[in-house]
């Protein structure tokens, strides 16, 4: 297996751009997978992240109004941790708006839609989200478990 | 992964399997849902969905099987899922989906657990 090396301390970064077309929100999900396997995290843990960078950028897609539509992606590969940032140059949004979702108002006819931050919040370690008239980020992180990792050896 | 999705539908004794594709988006999503009502309406109440070749879900997608769920539910019907990858299982547990619909490791359990109960 090939192995990221380097420096234990300093943060290596790895930028995309996508454009918001269906189907794309895949190319940001091998790109994560295929960082997170060479930073040695397990099956279960490269899957999460794949997931949630997903509905990160399914939600820039459906909900920013980018006039450009793009979505940005930065990737901080850290010792112990991976740090991906999802931007978007939209509307922004106030997320107290954001009503969570229910199962059980779903299969009864209610709301099936809008469990992306629920997802993301639950597959990945922490997330926070910066918003404004300037658009969203969403940045995500995810530990890697003690004694499953190879980037800094 | 994003090629046209190509819906799998077998039928049993008494009940219908479904199987996914790799990514199950709303494109595949709709595309399962038609081959499901077009069983709903053939009188089928049991449904299978096999997602051994799932790889990926995304949100959209289940909220299409959560539409299933719900009508299944209005008939008295009964949808197993089947052959999930951990992230899916987990993925359905924090929405809540197995409050609705089980899981069972195998197809075979899945048709065993149906005909038990039939």
């Amino acid at each position: 297996m090939i192995r990221l090396g380097g420096s234990a301390l300093s943060a290596k970064i790895i930028q995309l751009v996508i454009p918001m077309e269906p189907n794309l929100e895949l190319v940001a999900a091998e790109t994560a997978s295929t960082i997170a396997e060479l930073m040695c995290f397990d099956e279960d843990g490269i899957d999460e992240i794949r997931m949630a960078i997903i509905e990160a950028c399914l939600n820039a897609f459906e909900h920013s109004h980018s006039p450009e539509r793009k979505v940005y992606i930065t990737f901080h590969i850290l010792p112990d941790r991976l740090i991906l940032e999802v931007t978007d140059h939209g509307k922004g949004f106030n997320p107290s708006d954001v009503r969570p979702p229910s199962i059980d108002e779903a299969v009864r006819g209610g709301r099936k839609r809008g469990w992306g931050f629920k997802l993301m919040r639950s597959l990945m370690d922490e997330v926070m989200i910066e918003t404004g008239s300037w658009g969203t980020t969403v940045r995500m992180t995810k530990m890697k478990r003690r004694g499953g990792g190879c980037y800094d050896r | 992964m994003t090629g046209k999705f190509a819906v799998r539908a077998r039928k049993g004794d008494g009940y219908a399997v479904l199987e996914t594709d790799l990514y199950l988006n709303q494109t595949a999503g709709e595309e399962l849902s038609k081959r499901f009502n077009e069983l709903l309406e053939e009188g089928y109440l049991n449904f299978i969905i096999n997602m051994e070749r799932t790889k990926v879900v995304n949100s959209v997608g289940i909220s299409i099987l959560i539409e299933m769920i719900e009508k299944l539910r209005e008939r008295g019907g009964r949808l197993i899922f089947c052959n999930l990858s951990n992230v899916i299982d987990k993925t359905f547990r924090i929405m809540g989906l197995t409050q609705y619909a089980e899981v069972k490791g195998s197809e075979e359990e899945a048709v065993a657990s149906l005909k038990e109960q039939a």
